[in-house]
């Protein structure tokens, strides 16, 4: 079902749909935009930092702060022993500050809060630990196996939601399983059978903005924390639970948020500074989490060990899929499970399997905390399944795009957990990406030492989160019958406040320049929204910015057809009028949404300020059978697309170059069209990036290139001269106007795309990214085709 | 620590500021003149967030010494917009799409902005390697190449 209008039926009202410019544009070309770290907080500002592990995994012996404690200008310093609450979103298994044992080179052990950031600094040298140093788990599958030393030895009594399964007296924080057909007796039925390993390195998102927080607690036992985050409600909820205060006590101020990628969801390190902040009440403390601390001390995406197989049949057909994934959770896995479960339920890509067996493992590592980053285990998923897919389909003959064009998902194809697909355009996204790459053409390369090939990768993500994650909005009027729209989701470069414009706009009746944001999202006044994460915003808060409106719309309405006497259906809001189509009558909004109009007999008024309300919350997931994944609907929907890239070899260096790129995604309808290609163009580059360049390179635990020198992301030189971006619009039945996001996916099948592309040039798989020049020309070496 | 008192001519005014020795020119802006539009992205000279105009040349204003900068000619963000007017980078960056999170958007701009007073005309490959040092997590650097040779255009035409 379409949202409809009443009466107007599937009409698309402007400004959505439109390329209106970003609400926020202006405020941040001049500088004058607020971040965390801009905000001034006067004289009475401290500053803290954190004492943190040298050692990947020991036990916590003794702590011994007194010489900290009295360096001048230390106003205090606290360890684990002040906060004994767990905290976590979907497994609650960290303390605040260690307690009994370190997890990662890291782990935050005290904290010194000073006049200074430079005392604090100091004094953390004066804080002697002791530690008895433990043997590390520094890989996934050793850490799965019955060998592995516990690095969570009550992972059985901590709190979990319903749908995570720990395996006590294990490293395995989740376990999920889909068991669909009869994989065994599939494989004697497959013409070709793959069997392939991929190892996905541990990144970093690289926000340009570092995390940072200031936290203030008062006497009267309210906290306030402003902080550079994708998840203010989630902060005042995880916080307040871990500290024993009451939600309702604590407020949180979400600025603008420079680049989040993830890296700024749930809580990180903000609930440090908030635990200092309750020792030194009345003054606001701000904690900044420097560059090198960045890489390792807030999330990592998850690294991962794949083993695919794959099998077709003579003409192509999938028939089986049985594959297992062990994700490197790191110390805690708190946020990190549900991403092993997203992964899990979309474990085959986007293809209709009909015999499927997928493990996707959790497991607790002696590496940083691993967590939600752009794709939530899609691109890593990804990475290694469209890259079998391509190699499956060269041996049983069939060219990649048609083999992809027979079996990905399509209307009514039975996915991995059983459900149905809804609607989509992956089809056609397809087609599109390789007609534009002109698929099946080869152009010579621009030197004689030089290769081409091009690669193609599909790819599906649904939004992750809770079955009942909620968005809620207001719409106001004030006395210029201008509309101020309440949310609760952060603008974190995606451009959501500027959606959520249109969309109020569009659904009210009035041009899009009339609606502001209530922003800072501070969630003293902001309504309910539960985070700005999952590519939801647009799709979830705007259902209930939507229906807030169109609230605010029926107040008015039928405030004027009292007023005129006159049927509420023959009446409307057109550009900020209320118009009768029976007598053709006009009154401004501005005549009537804050005072009323007089009643029609002219003995008093009717009406008063206007203010609509509207909430949204999916009420249409199922549960999955733990032992077989099997259940009615998993996720609410799948985003869908294709990418697709031409890439240059250079055989005497390994150096890969992409000459020109192409995306296609089926958002359902495009609210912003521009935005919506702005988010297909970084989120490539993100791909490019991560493709080519990335890897945190961790030894023993020890991260060993935690700056921006070591650790290279794509700078504009290394952007291709051209991106196009394609969008497909197959509406979405529950989606505003039929949106869907677009956030993460537009970074998904850019790895495959490339590896796949490097092997037409070369005849030579890459395998594991990063396709550094060094790898690459290793590759080549290895394959015979350099010396 | 030894303080020291600098005059330093920020964005055409003069400001009299007292500056401790090892302060660096990014926290004196943020910290002692409320120029916030200035970010701090990595405080090593690596991200590029922090680009500021000393003397008709780009710098990452974190790693310069506050001290060195007596007497000196600084251009920032907010000395960008000249009577109420967005300068012609700022428009086209906003035209083209190429404003996201905003955190890298100051240290580009002022980049182009320098790129620009010393070439007029600039190829691709100039603006590519003026804003080389700019690192942008968001926006993919397309839409910001653009927008400085949209800006390029604007200004050669502008009487």
């Amino acid at each position: 079902m379409v949202v409809k209008e009443p009466g107007i039926g599937v009409r698309i009202p402007p400004p959505v749909g439109e390329s209106v410019p970003r609400v926020d544009a202006q405020e941040k070309v001049t500088g004058a935009a607020i971040f965390t770290d801009d905000f001034q907080f006067g004289p009475g500002l401290l500053y803290a930092r954190i004492k943190r592990s040298p050692h990947p995994h020991a036990r916590l012996k003794s702590i011994d702060v007194s010489k900290a404690s009295v360096l001048p200008g230390v106003k205090a310093v606290v360890t684990g022993k002040d906060f004994p609450g767990y905290i976590g979103l979907y497994l609650q298994d960290r303390y605040i500050f260690c307690r009994d044992r370190v997890r990662y080179v890291g782990d935050p052990v005290a904290g010194v809060v000073a006049v200074s950031e430079e005392i604090a600094e100091q004094a953390l040298e004066l804080i002697d630990v002791e530690y008895e140093v433990l043997p590390p788990v520094t890989d996934p599958e050793y850490g799965a196996s019955p060998q592995a030393p516990l690095i969570h030895p009550d992972l059985g009594k901590y709190v979990v939601v319903p749908f995570i399964f720990p395996e006590a007296g294990t490293n395995i924080s989740n376990h999920f399983k889909a068991r669909k057909g009869d994989v065994d007796s599939a494989w004697e039925k497959c013409a070709v059978i793959l069997e392939r390993h991929y190892r996905i390195p541990h990144i970093q998102h690289v926000p340009i903005e570092p995390h940072v927080a200031v936290a203030r607690a008062d006497q009267d036992g309210n906290v306030t924390l402003w902080s550079s985050t994708q998840s203010p409600f989630a902060q005042r909820n995880l916080i307040a639970k871990a500290l024993g205060i009451s939600q309702s006590d604590v407020r949180v101020i979400g600025l603008y948020v420079g680049g989040g990628f993830g890296s700024k969801a749930g809580v990180t390190m903000e609930a440090l500074v908030v635990a200092i902040a309750t020792k030194v009440k009345g003054h606001p403390v701000k904690l900044r989490l420097t560059r090198e601390e960045e890489f390792f001390t807030t999330f990592v995406r998850q690294g991962l060990v794949m083993h695919l197989k794959m099998g077709c049949d003579k003409e192509g057909k999938l028939l089986a899929m049985e594959n297992r994934y062990y994700w490197d959770g790191g110390a805690y896995t708190e946020y990190g499970v549900n991403v092993t479960r997203a992964a899990g339920y979309s474990g085959t890509g986007p293809y209709e399997v009909p015999n499927v067996k997928i493990d996707s493992y959790c497991v607790y590592t002696n590496h940083p905390v691993s967590g939600p980053m752009r794709g939530f285990g899609h691109p890593e998923i990804h990475a290694g399944l469209e890259q079998c897919i391509d190699e499956l389909a060269l041996e049983v003959g069939i060219d990649p795009v048609k083999l992809r064009k027979i079996n990905c998902v399509k209307e009514g194809s039975i996915l991995v957990t059983g459900g149905r697909m809804h609607p989509t355009g992956l089809s056609q996204c397809l087609e599109k990406a390789a007609q534009a790459i002109e698929w099946g053409m080869k152009s010579p390369p621009s030197a004689p030492n030089k290769r081409r090939g091009k690669g193609i990768a599909i790819m599906w993500k649904a939004p992750a989160m809770p079955p009942n994650a909620g968005s809620s909005s207001w719409v106001e009027l004030t006395e210029d019958g201008k509309v101020n729209v309440g949310v609760g989701g952060q603008e974190i470069g995606q451009g959501t406040f500027t959606v959520a414009a249109q969309m109020a706009a569009g659904a009210l009746g009035v041009p899009a320049t009339w609606v502001r944001v209530a922003s800072p999202v501070d969630t003293k006044y902001s309504p309910y929204e539960w985070q700005t994460v999952a590519s939801r915003l647009t799709w979830s808060m705007g259902n209930a910015i939507a229906a807030a409106a169109r609230d605010a719309r029926q107040q008015i309405l039928h405030l004027v057809a009292q007023a005129w006497n006159e049927d509420i259906k023959d009446l409307d809001i057109v550009d900020g009028n209320v118009i009768s189509y029976k007598t053709e009558e006009s009154i401004p909004l501005k005549d009537m949404v804050v005072y009323g109009l007089p009643k029609p007999d002219g003995k008093g008024w009717i009406g008063g300020p206007i203010v609509g309300r509207g909430n949204f919350m999916p009420t249409y997931i199922t549960g999955l059978d733990p032992e077989t994944g099997q259940g009615e609907r998993a996720a609410v929907h799948y985003t869908t697309g294709a990418q697709a890239v031409e890439v240059e070899v250079d055989m005497e260096t390994g150096k890969v170059e992409v000459l020109r790129a192409v995306a296609a995604f089926d958002v359902g309808k495009a609210i912003n069209p521009e935005m919506v290609r702005a988010q297909m163009e970084g989120g490539l580059i993100q791909g490019i990036s991560t493709a080519l360049f990335e890897e945190l390179q961790l030894k023993q635990g020890l991260l060993h290139n935690p700056s921006l020198v070591d650790y290279r992301i794509a700078t504009c030189v290394d952007v291709p001269p051209k991106i196009e971006s394609i969008i497909v619009e197959v509406p979405q039945d529950d989606g505003p106007w039929g949106a869907r996001g677009i956030g993460e996916h537009a970074m998904v099948p850019t790895i495959p795309a490339i590896a796949n592309a490097i092997y037409d040039a070369l005849g030579i798989r890459p395998g594991s990214p990063p396709y550094s020049s060094e790898r690459v020309y290793l590759a080549m070496v290895d394959g015979g085709i350099v010396e | 620590m030894a303080y020291h008192r600098i005059i330093v001519t920020v964005n055409g005014s003069t400001e009299l500021v007292d500056v401790p020795s090892n302060m660096t020119l990014l926290q004196m802006l943020r910290d002692k003149l409320a120029l916030t539009g200035t970010k701090n992205g990595c405080a090593a000279g690596e991200c590029g967030a922090c680009t500021v105009i000393l003397n008709g040349e780009p710098v990452n204003s974190c790693m310069v010494l506050a001290v060195e900068c007596d007497g000196a000619s600084l251009t920032t963000v907010e000395g960008l917009v000249h009577d109420n007017q967005l300068d012609p980078l700022q428009q086209a960056v906003i035209d083209q799409g190429g404003v996201q999170c905003g955190f890298c958007t100051p240290g580009v701009l002022v980049s182009a902005r320098a790129l620009l007073d010393r070439n007029p005309r600039p190829s691709d490959y100039d603006i590519r390697d003026a804003l080389l040092g700019n690192l942008c997590r968001c926006t993919g650097y397309l839409r910001l190449v653009e927008a400085v040779k949209d800006a390029a255009r604007r200004e050669v035409l502008r009487p």
